[in-house]
């Protein structure tokens, strides 16, 4: 993997973590599409690392070794 | 009708123990790790249900009974990017390391990494010990389920010798092959049955909108029940999977490397699977059955089923928490089982075994690990079920070593066992002190005990591997000479 992707995608793991304290929403009981917010935002977060977990896989060059 | 689905469930899983046997080759290697050749999509299942246990079904849903929407956010969605990184980063290199150097236990890993026999040892004293609540809690978490469904008609104790009955004998039959294959089948069924049950009770409560605009608004944000560093630090305790002794045998499983990648990319989605319907349900209790105090609101699913889809759905969801159960307790006996055979007899025994020897050593802990497991269920009292989350907090104190091991060549025998040390110490400080205490945090600011554990290991490792003499260098020859990867 080239280096400038390995750290932006270290980068973007750092960046999820921190998103994961989602404070700005911790006094909000307001429903979206049928569910809290918060709980929303945390299924969203999942898929986050979902698609963020699929670039490292896609990064990464030594799938195939035995 | 519900008791005939259960039987009719442990019966399917004892044939897919059955038929995985007809693929046994017959060496240590099979019974113990598959031969390495499973492939992807049982592997990701098998990492997925040997992680999730009854707690995730039945306790998630009483802990957000209590506590809301929050207990998303601190158990699912923290697992949903540690446990995937601790696959890429750690899981992958001890694959590699297993395969190349033929390791089966994380003992043997450790003991070559920094040429010590009593680190080896130490840590499978530690292992088996924080594995036996771990254990107890599947015994008696199953046979308490089987007493809930049919209104105690079966006592406790016949339920769990239930499943130690049914998992000792597609372990020892068919070890690890056995076990994949009936843990695929296993999380199927309890990723399956909890969308479902979901379904058919917000349904009966007049659908999902309907029944949470009944709820107290204080359970749909997170303030109310969470505290700010509780979020935060509770990141640190999915760690844990990097030091389970039955995931380290999962990983050896692999059939290759690229193996491990629909299990880092999907696993996310299955933590959703599971985790949402539990949570939802669990919130909903409230309007059903509402008082429910401490450990009572475990039981908080099981009732709602009662109430609204008795009969067929309750064996269903029988079948679905045995699922949980049993997917963790095949996988952690195999586990102490494998440990015994190779970090103990294996290694201290001046002869080498013959296969066959090897596979029948392995069967004759298993067995002795599942009885004993069952003996003390008999007489422990319910209070067990607080030691998971100390458990945990255990392996994931341990962390740091495997981390070092694996990436810093100047870490140190003595290194490593100040770490275990100092976990061990601080562990029995906050275990002793609060074990009693629900929800314990340190000086209640929301800090939880494991990150003490682990800022104190790693911290303990780095300076005493400084102060000490590194590993020779034919040995980090060995360990570093091993292409690694770029991520």
């Amino acid at each position: 993997m080239k280096t400038p992707i390995r750290w932006l995608l270290y980068c973007l793991l750092l960046l999820l973590f921190l998103l994961h304290n989602d404070f700005w929403l911790w006094k909000t009981p307001q429903l979206v599409l049928g569910l809290p917010i918060g709980f929303l935002y945390h299924i969203g977060f999942c898929f986050a690392a979902m698609l963020l977990m699929a670039a490292f896989v896609k990064a990464r060059n030594d799938w195939g070794e035995k | 009708m519900n008791l005939a689905v259960i039987f009719l469930y442990l019966a399917v899983v004892l044939v897919l123990g059955a038929l995985s046997h007809k693929l046994f080759r017959n060496t240590g290697e099979d019974y113990f790790v598959a031969s390495r050749t499973i492939n992807w999509f049982v592997l990701l299942m098998t990492l997925f249900g040997t992680n999730m246990t009854a707690f995730s079904i039945l306790g998630a849903s009483g802990e957000a009974y209590h506590r809301g929407i929050g207990v998303f956010a601190l158990m699912a969605s923290s697992s949903a990017i540690v446990v995937p990184c601790v696959f890429l980063f750690i899981g992958t290199r001890l694959w590699r390391l297993g395969k190349q150097f033929g390791y089966v236990t994380q003992a043997q890993y450790f003991r070559d990494r920094w040429e010590s026999n009593g680190l080896g040892l130490l840590l499978f004293v530690i292992f088996v010990l924080l594995l036996i609540p771990y254990l107890l809690i599947g015994v008696m978490g199953g046979g308490g389920t089987l007493t809930t469904l049919t209104d105690g008609k079966i006592p406790q104790w016949a339920g769990g010798l239930l499943i130690c009955a049914v998992v000792l004998c597609y372990v020892t039959y068919s070890g690890m092959r056995g076990t994949a294959w009936v843990n695929t089948f296993q999380t199927l069924v309890f990723m399956t049955l909890g969308g479902i049950t979901f379904f058919v009770i917000t349904n009966r409560m007049g659908g999902f909108s309907n029944a949470i605009a009944k709820v107290d608004t204080g359970l749909l944000m997170q303030a109310e029940h969470i505290k700010p560093l509780e979020l935060l630090t509770y990141l640190c305790i999915p760690l844990c999977v990097g030091m389970f002794p039955h995931i380290f045998s999962h990983f050896l499983t692999a059939k290759d490397v690229g193996t491990f990648r629909y299990a880092i990319i999907l696993y996310p989605l299955c933590i959703a699977i599971v985790w949402i319907p539990s949570v939802l349900l669990g919130i909903l209790g409230n309007i059903d059955v509402p008082g429910l105090k401490g450990a009572q609101a475990n039981n908080v699913l099981i009732q709602m089923i009662g109430m609204h889809a008795p009969g067929v759905l309750a064996g269903f969801l029988g079948a679905g928490v045995f699922a949980a159960i049993m997917s963790s307790l095949d996988s952690q006996s195999l586990a102490i089982g494998s440990m015994f055979t190779h970090d103990i007899i294996g290694h201290y025994r001046q002869e080498t075994f013959s296969e066959k020897q090897r596979i029948w050593v392995g069967r004759l802990f298993v067995s002795g690990v599942l009885c004993i497991t069952y003996l003390i269920s008999l007489i422990a009292t319910p209070s067990i079920f607080r030691l998971a989350i100390w458990s945990f907090t255990g392996f994931a104190g341990l962390f740091p070593i495997v981390v070092a091991a694996l990436f810093w060549r100047r870490s140190t025998k003595s290194g490593a066992f100040a770490a275990i040390i100092s976990v061990i110490l601080l562990w029995l400080y906050f275990f002793l002190r609060n074990w009693q205490t629900p929800g314990y945090t340190v000086g209640d600011t929301g800090i939880m005990p494991v990150t003490i554990l682990i800022v104190a290991s790693s911290v303990t490792l780095i300076i005493v591997s400084l102060l000490t003499k590194p590993p020779s260098s034919r040995t980090l020859e060995k360990f570093f000479a091993v292409k690694s990867e770029n991520v």
